[in-house]
């Protein structure tokens, strides 16, 4: 493989920089979900390009696990979304601050 | 320059461009549409980095099962456009640089341990840890309880969000 394994690492930081921007710069709760999809693949990225560099495939088993526990989060998120959106009828996670002492 | 360094620059080129434009549109079935956009090119970088059963796996599971999911609650909740300029521009522009430290760091990180160096890569190892073969084996022999695990997982995953859409609380 003539593709330095920097490239990806560097490809996959950029993905979780994306992300963590916009969790942290979005108010829309659904697009905060979505950026931390993107950091959940950004990870991904990380692990099958050492997995496919070294020759093993655990880490592509690890993607595996990581792909059930984000459809699981995604799940279980967006349920808890539609939830708050019966009740408080918003999106903003600004106004959504019920646990906020 | 060899067809997988070219493959690699425009594939990384779409992931990227389709994130950032992911986090700055302010309609958010746009996002979505873009964060599908992301996951496909990613399954084409997880072929070019010969893991065919993650590239498969990614454009069923991600871009199929989770974005779907994704854009059915956007249709069904219809969100109102989010409006990107706002008052609180201070705390945006302050996430904004502590996300780029981040980043920062982790560019520094990769490029001053050169991981790349204490790797050997065998061409022929590679493809093999990626087939639907190796990875089925290691998963019911190995790493059989996880696997079981992770069944669970997703039993209570539904469970729970079935009770959380469904009932009336707070």
């Amino acid at each position: 493989m003539p593709i330095p394994i920097e490239y990806f690492l560097v490809l996959s930081a950029f993905m979780f920089f994306t992300g963590v921007a916009g969790v942290l710069t979005r108010r829309n709760a659904i697009v905060v979900f979505m950026s931390v999809e993107l950091m959940l693949n950004s990870a991904n990225l990380t692990l099958v390009a050492f997995s496919s560099y070294i020759g093993s495939p655990v880490g592509q088993l690890f993607v595996f696990f990581v792909m059930t526990v984000a459809a699981a989060e995604a799940a279980v998120g967006l349920a808890i979304i539609i939830a708050l959106f019966r009740n408080k009828l918003t999106m903003n996670i600004d106004e959504i601050n019920i646990l906020k002492w | 320059m060899s067809l997988e360094l070219i493959l690699f620059i425009l594939l990384a080129a779409v992931a990227a461009v389709s994130g950032i434009l992911m986090i700055t549109r302010s309609n958010p079935i746009i996002a979505a549409l873009f964060l599908i956009l992301n996951f496909g090119s990613l399954a084409g970088l997880y072929l070019l980095l010969n893991a065919q059963f993650i590239a498969v796996v990614q454009v069923i599971v991600y871009a199929g099962a989770i974005m779907v999911l994704f854009l059915f609650v956007i249709m069904l909740l219809k969100p109102e456009h989010e409006n990107l300029v706002s008052k609180i521009i201070g705390i945006k522009t302050f996430s904004f640089v502590i996300a780029a430290l981040v980043f920062i760091q982790l560019a520094y990180l990769i490029f001053f341990s050169h991981p790349g160096s204490s790797l050997k890569p065998e061409t022929a190892a590679s493809v093999n840890a990626g087939t639907v073969e190796t990875i089925g084996r290691e998963l019911y022999t190995n790493y059989i309880l996880p696997f079981e695990a992770a069944g669970f997982l997703l039993l209570a995953a539904t469970i729970g969000a079935v009770v959380l859409a469904k009932k009336k609380f707070l």
